[in-house]
C-alpha cells in the first residue's frame, strides 16, 4: 500500500472512530464516572504546565513587542497586542500543543499497552465496546477540558504580559488593561473557543486512534506514542491555518 | 437458554412421569446442538493462510484441547469463535446460531455467554481483583451487594479469596491466570475459551489450572476450547476426571476400569490444517512424524 492510500485510509479508520465514540457519548451505556476521572486527569493534571506555559508566553510577548511599539510611539497598545496574539492564536495553539505533548501522549501509550497485553481483546471478551468505554470518555473530556484550559491560558498569559509590562517597562497598569478591554472583540472571543474544540477532536482522534492500531508489543508501543505525538501535532498546527481563515469568512473579518 | 428445570417450573400441568420423558427430550435435543462449531472456515493474513478450511465441532459438555506448535493458527480459532476476528469464508456457529457475520453490537451479546482466559491474564491493571473479576457484572449495573456474593465465590473456586483487594501488579503469574479465570467464569457462561493458560507456568500451577478446567467439565457441564501445546495439559485433561467425595469435596481421579472420559477430545493443527482429531489415545498411535515428534519432544 503506498503513503497516499495509507494515509487515506488512516484518516478513515480515525473519522470512524471519532464518530463512533461521540455517538457513544450520547447512547447508553454511559460512562460518567471514567469521563470525570479524564477530566481530572487531563484537565486539572495539565493546569501546572498550562498555567506556566501562558504566563511566561505573555511575558514575552511584552518583551519582543514592547521595543517595536516604542519606536512607533505605540506602546500604549502593548496590552492588546499581547491579548489578541494570546487570545487568537498563541493560547489555543500552545495549549493544544502543550496537552498533545502530556495527553496525547499519555492516552496513546495507555490503549497502546492495553493492546499488547491483551487488555483491549478481554474487554471486548467481556461484552464491552472499547470505543464507549475508553475512547469516549477521553473525547469528551477533552472537548470539555481544552476549552477551558485555553481560557486559563489566555487569562495568566495577560497576566503574565502585564506583570512584565508594569514591572520591566514601567507602562501604567491602567494604561495596560484598557488597551487589552478596548481592543478586544466577540469575533476574538469566539475564535478562542471554537479552536480549542477543534484542537480536542483532533488529539483526542489521533491519540486514540494511534493507541488502539498498536501492533508489535512494547517497541510499537513507543511506535504509536510517537506517532501520535508528531501526527496530532502537525495536524493542530495545519488545522489552525484553515480555521483562521474559515473564522475569518464566517465572522465577516477579512 | 431454556433449561430443563426451567421448562419444569412453567408447566405444572403436566404429570411427574411425562414431563419427566418431555423434559429429557428436550434436554436432549439442546445438547445434540454443537456448543461451538467451524464449517469450512478459512483465514488468511495477505499471502499467509493461517486457517485452511478449518471443520470441528464442540459437543456440550466437552473440552477440546487443541494442540500445535507457535504460529499454527491455534489462537486464532479462538479469536474467530469471539469475533476479534472474521473469517474470509465458512461459518463460526456458537450454539447452533451462525455468527459470522454478527455486527459488533450483536456479537456483544454472543461474548456475554462465552468466558475467556487469556494467555498472560489479560487482567485490567488499574483495577483491583475485584473489580477485574466483577467487571461483567459492573457493566450490567448488577447490585453491589450480588455482586461481591459472585466474586467471593468465584474467587474461592479458584482458591483466591485472599487476593481480593490486591491489585494485578501484586500478583505472581500463576494467581493472575487464576484471577483471569475467576473473571471469565462470572455469570457461569456454558462455554469458556482457553488460550494457552499454563504458559510459562511452573508444574504444580499448571496442574491448578488444569484441574480449574477439569472442574468446570465434570462439575459444571461447561463446554471449551483448551489451547496449549504443553503434553502434560494433555495427559491431565484426557485421563482424569473431577468428582465430589463422601465429604463433599473436589477431588481428581484417573480414567480406568470404572471410567473412560469420552468428553475431552484433540486436535491437533499444523500450519492452519488439522492434522489430527479424535481421543488421546489414538493420537499416542498417529503415524504422521510431526505428531510422533511433537508427542516425543525432539
Amino acid at each position: 500500500m503506498n503513503i497516499v492510500a495509507r494515509s487515506l485510509l488512516e484518516l478513515q479508520e480515525t473519522t470512524i472512530l471519532a464518530t463512533r465514540a461521540l455517538v457513544g457519548v450520547v447512547k447508553r451505556p454511559r460512562y460518567i464516572p471514567e469521563t470525570i476521572a479524564q477530566m481530572d486527569a487531563i484537565g486539572v493534571g495539565s493546569l501546572t504546565i498550562i498555567v506556566l506555559t501562558g504566563f511566561f508566553t505573555g511575558g514575552v510577548l511584552t518583551v519582543q513587542t514592547f521595543p517595536t511599539l516604542k519606536s512607533y510611539g505605540a506602546q500604549d497598545q502593548t496590552g492588546y497586542l499581547v491579548a489578541v496574539s494570546l487570545i487568537r492564536e498563541l493560547g489555543p495553539v500552545l495549549c493544544a500543543l502543550m496537552v498533545t505533548g502530556r495527553v496525547g501522549s499519555a492516552i496513546s501509550a495507555e490503549l497502546g499497552s492495553m493492546v499488547v497485553s491483551q487488555q483491549i481483546d478481554a474487554m471486548r471478551a467481556l461484552g464491552t465496546d472499547p470505543t464507549r468505554k475508553l475512547v469516549a470518555p477521553r473525547l469528551l473530556a477533552l472537548l470539555i477540558s481544552l476549552p477551558l484550559l485555553t481560557v486559563i491560558a489566555d487569562m495568566v498569559g495577560i497576566g503574565g504580559g502585564w506583570v512584565t509590562a508594569t514591572a520591566l517597562y514601567n507602562i501604567p497598569s491602567s494604561m495596560f488593561v484598557s488597551s487589552v478591554r478596548d481592543g478586544m472583540t466577540t469575533d476574538d472571543l469566539i475564535g478562542g473557543i471554537v479552536k480549542p474544540l477543534c484542537f480536542a477532536l483532533i488529539i483526542g482522534a489521533v491519540a486514540c486512534r494511534q493507541g488502539l492500531a498498536t501492533e508489535g508489543g512494547t517497541v510499537g508501543v513507543g511506535r504509536s506514542t510517537t506517532r501520535a505525538v508528531v501526527l496530532a501535532s502537525i495536524l493542530v498546527i495545519i488545522a489552525d491555518y484553515f480555521l483562521a481563515k474559515a473564522l475569518q469568512v464566517i465572522l465577516g473579518t477579512t | 437458554m431454556t433449561t430443563a428445570a426451567q421448562y419444569d417450573r412453567e408447566d405444572n400441568r403436566v404429570s411427574d412421569n411425562a414431563a419427566g420423558s418431555t423434559f429429557h427430550e428436550v434436554d436432549d435435543l439442546h445438547r445434540a446442538v454443537p456448543a461451538i462449531e467451524f464449517r469450512d472456515v478459512h483465514l488468511a493474513f495477505d499471502d499467509r493462510v493461517v486457517l485452511n478450511s478449518l471443520n470441528f465441532k464442540v459437543m456440550k459438555g466437552e473440552t477440546k484441547i487443541i494442540l500445535g506448535g507457535s504460529g499454527g493458527g491455534k489462537s486464532t480459532i479462538i479469536k474467530l469463535v469471539l469475533g476479534l476476528l472474521k473469517p474470509d469464508a465458512g461459518q463460526v456457529l456458537v450454539d447452533g446460531v451462525d455468527v459470522t457475520n454478527f455486527t459488533e453490537v450483536e456479537m456483544m451479546r454472543v461474548r456475554k455467554k462465552i468466558g475467556m482466559v487469556f494467555q498472560e491474564g489479560a487482567l485490567f491493571d488499574s483495577l483491583s481483583v475485584y473489580d477485574n473479576v466483577a467487571y461483567r457484572l459492573h457493566e450490567q449495573n448488577v447490585a453491589e451487594d450480588e455482586v461481591e456474593r459472585e466474586v467471593r465465590r468465584m474467587l474461592r473456586f479458584v482458591n483466591l479469596e485472599d487476593a481480593i483487594e490486591k491489585m494485578p501488579a501484586e500478583l505472581s503469574g500463576g494467581m493472575r491466570r487464576r484471577v483471569g479465570i475467576a473473571r471469565a467464569l462470572i455469570g457461569d457462561p456454558k462455554i469458556v475459551l482457553f488460550d494457552e493458560p499454563t504458559a510459562g507456568l511452573d508444574p504444580p500451577t499448571a496442574r491448578t489450572i488444569c484441574e480449574l478446567a477439569m472442574k468446570l467439565r465434570d462439575l459444571e457441564d461447561v463446554s471449551s476450547i483448551f489451547v496449549t501445546h504443553e503434553m502434560n495439559n494433555l495427559d491431565y485433561l484426557c485421563s482424569e476426571y473431577a468428582v465430589v467425595n463422601e465429604e463433599g469435596q473436589v477431588v481428581f481421579e484417573k480414567e480406568g476400569e470404572r471410567l473412560c472420559l469420552i468428553n475431552s477430545k484433540v486436535l491437533m493443527m499444523r500450519e492452519g490444517n488439522i492434522i489430527f482429531s479424535g481421543t488421546d489415545e489414538t493420537l499416542k498411535k498417529a503415524p504422521d512424524p510431526y505428531i510422533k515428534r511433537f508427542l516425543r519432544g525432539h
